[in-house]
C-alpha cells in the first residue's frame, strides 16, 4: 500500500517494518505487564477487594447511579438539540439586532467552561435567592455549552448549502420560514447528523462534571463505594467497574455515530453515480434512481 | 472590583495554576499525540492498531474519569503520597493522556489532507525519505493542521478547569476559596467566567492570525 508518508516498501523496509512492530509489542506488553504487576502487588486481584461487587444491592445502586446518568444526558441532549436550533435560527437571522446579541450569547456560552457554569448554578445562583438541585445543575450547564456548539454546526451546515437551494425555494415562492424549514433545514441535518451525535458524545462525557458539583451519578457512586473501609476501600475495582460502564455507553454511541456517517457516505455516492447518463440510463430512470424507486445499476 | 484588588494573591496564584496545567498538559500532549499520530499513519499494522485503540478508548472516556482515575486510583497501585506538586503531576499527566488523542487525530487527518500525487512527484524526482517529508508533505499538512491544533488547545484550557474537582489549585477553584473568606461567590465565578471568555478570545485571535498568515493557496 503507498500513502503520502511512505511508498511500497522494499525488502529492507519489510525487515525494518518487522523489527519496529516487534519494538512496539514489547514495549506495550511491558506497559501492560507493569499494570498488571503494581494492581497484583497492591493486592488488587484478591477477593475481598472485590467483595462489595458481590452484593446486589451494591449492583442496584451502580444500576440507578447508571440511570442519574443517563436521565441528566438525555434531558440534556433534548434540551441542548433544541437550543441549538433556536440559537443557529437566531444566528441565520436577517435582522442584526438579533443577529447580534445571539452570536454574542453563543460565543460567551461556547468560552465559558462548562464546570464553570456549573458552579454558577450551583454556588452562585444561591446567593442572588435561587437554589436548585444539582441535576438541573449539571442539565441546564449541559444544554447551554452544547447548545451553542451545536447551533454554530447547524449554521455551518446550513451556509455550507448551495445558494441556489434558497433561491429555488424563494422562487417558488415560499417565505423565509418555509424556506428553512422545508428546504435549508433538512439538508442540513443531514449533513451535519456525524457531528450533531458526535456532539452527544461529548454531552454524555460531561455528566461525569456532575461528580464535581456531587450529583449522585456513577462516579460519585465509585467513590462512595471506594471509601467504605468495611469493603477494605475497593476504590481501585470501583473505578474499573464504573469506567467500563462509562466508556462502554460512550462507545455505544460513537458506534452509532459512525454508522450514520457511513450511511450517508454510501447514499451521497449513489446520488453522485447518477449524474453519468449512460445508456441503460433514460431520463426518467434518473428520476426514478434520484426518488429511490429504482436502483442505479442498470439492468441486463 | 474589589473582590479582585482585594484578593490579588489568591486570584494570581489561581490564574498562574491554570496557566501551569495549561502549558504542561499542552506540552505533554503535543509529544505524545505526535507519537500516537505517527503510530496511526506508520506502515506497521501493530503500531496503527496500537494508536486505534488509545485514540478510541481515551475519547469515549469523560476527562472526570481520567482524572478520578489519576487522583485516586493510581496513588494506591504506586504507593504515591498526595502532596500538593504529586497532585499537580497527576493533574498534569491526566489531561496530557486525554488532549493527546485530539493532537494525534488532528496531525492525522493534517496528513490525510496532503494528495498523495504530491509525494509521489517527490519520488519521482529522486528525493530522498527525509527530502520528502520536510520540503514536500510536513510543510503543507504543518499549515492544515494549525487551525484545528489551536480549537484542541482551546478545549485544553478550558478542561484545566476540571482539575479543580481534585484538589488542584486553578482559576475554577477561585470560588471555595473566596467563599472561606466571605466573599460574594456569584460574583466571583461571574469574574472567573469573564476571565476565561478572554484569554479563549485571546486564543481565538491567535487561530485566526495563524491561519491567515499559514493559509495554504490552493
Amino acid at each position: 500500500m503507498s500513502s503520502v508518508l511512505y511508498d511500497v516498501p522494499g525488502p529492507r523496509a519489510i525487515a525494518r517494518n518487522r523489527i519496529l512492530g516487534v519494538i512496539t509489542v514489547l514495549v506495550v506488553l511491558a506497559l501492560l505487564g507493569f499494570i498488571v504487576w503494581r494492581l497484583w502487588d497492591t493486592g488488587q486481584f484478591s477477593a475481598e477487594k472485590w467483595d462489595a461487587f458481590t452484593y446486589s444491592n451494591v449492583w442496584l445502586q451502580i444500576a440507578l447511579a447508571t440511570g442519574r446518568t443517563l436521565a441528566a444526558f438525555g434531558v440534556a441532549a433534548v434540551g441542548a438539540l433544541a437550543l441549538g436550533f433556536a440559537l443557529a435560527i437566531g444566528r441565520l437571522s436577517d435582522h442584526p439586532w438579533l443577529r447580534g446579541p445571539i452570536g454574542a450569547v453563543v460565543e460567551v456560552l461556547r468560552a465559558v467552561p462548562v464546570l464553570v457554569f456549573m458552579f454558577l448554578l450551583y454556588y452562585g445562583l444561591p446567593v442572588l435567592g435561587i437554589r436548585m438541585e444539582p441535576f438541573w445543575a449539571v442539565v441546564i450547564a449541559l444544554v447551554a455549552y452544547n447548545g451553542s456548539v451545536l447551533a454554530e454546526v447547524i449554521r455551518a451546515g446550513v451556509e455550507s448549502l448551495p445558494k441556489g437551494q434558497s433561491e429555488a425555494g424563494y422562487a417558488i415562492g415560499l417565505r423565509k420560514a418555509a424556506v428553512m424549514r422545508l428546504v435549508l433545514l433538512p439538508q442540513a441535518i443531514r449533513a451535519m447528523m456525524p457531528v450533531i451525535i458526535a456532539q452527544l458524545v461529548v454531552t454524555l462525557k460531561d455528566t461525569a462534571l456532575g461528580y464535581i458539583i456531587t450529583y449522585q451519578e456513577l462516579l460519585f457512586y465509585a467513590r462512595y463505594i471506594g471509601s467504605q473501609s468495611t469493603y477494605g476501600s475497593p476504590i481501585v475495582p470501583a473505578t474499573i467497574v464504573v469506567g467500563a460502564i462509562y466508556i462502554a455507553l460512550c462507545l455505544i454511541l460513537s458506534f452509532v455515530a459512525n454508522r450514520v456517517e457511513r450511511r450517508l457516505r454510501r447514499t451521497a455516492k449513489l446520488g453522485k453515480g447518477v449524474a453519468p447518463v449512460d445508456d441503460a440510463m433514460t431520463a426518467t430512470r434518473a428520476v426514478a434512481v434520484q426518488a429511490g424507486l429504482d436502483d442505479p445499476e442498470p439492468r441486463r | 472590583m474589589g473582590i479582585i484588588t482585594d484578593n490579588l494573591d489568591l486570584w494570581s496564584s489561581t490564574l498562574l495554576g491554570t496557566l501551569v496545567l495549561f502549558v504542561a498538559g499542552g506540552l505533554l500532549a503535543l509529544v505524545l499525540g505526535t507519537m500516537v499520530g505517527a503510530m496511526r499513519v506508520s506502515p506497521i499494522p501493530v503500531a496503527r492498531a496500537v494508536g486505534t485503540f488509545y485514540v478510541n478508548t481515551i475519547r469515549n472516556t469523560p476527562l472526570t474519569l481520567v482524572f478520578f482515575a489519576f487522583a485516586f486510583a493510581l496513588p494506591p497501585l504506586l504507593g504515591l503520597r498526595l502532596t500538593g506538586d504529586v497532585s499537580l503531576t497527576l493533574a498534569i499527566c491526566a489531561l496530557g493522556i486525554y488532549t493527546a488523542t485530539y493532537v494525534a487525530e488532528t496531525i492525522r487527518s493534517g496528513i490525510n489532507t496532503v494528495p498523495v500525487g504530491q509525494a509521489e512527484a517527490a519520488r519521482a524526482l529522486g528525493l530522498t525519505f527525509g527530502q520528502v517529508m520536510t520540503l514536500v508533505v510536513l510543510p503543507q499538512a504543518f499549515r492544515s493542521v494549525i487551525p484545528p491544533m489551536m480549537s484542541v488547545f482551546i478545549a485544553l484550557l478550558k478542561n484545566t478547569t476540571v482539575a479543580a474537582g481534585f484538589s488542584v489549585v486553578n482559576l475554577g477553584s477561585v470560588r471555595s476559596y473566596l467563599s472561606e473568606r466571605g466573599e460574594n461567590q456569584f460574583i466571583a465565578i461571574v469574574w472567573v467566567m469573564v476571565v476565561f471568555v478572554a484569554l479563549v478570545l485571546l486564543l481565538s485571535w491567535a487561530q485566526r492570525a495563524l491561519e491567515n498568515r499559514w493559509k495554504v493557496a490552493r
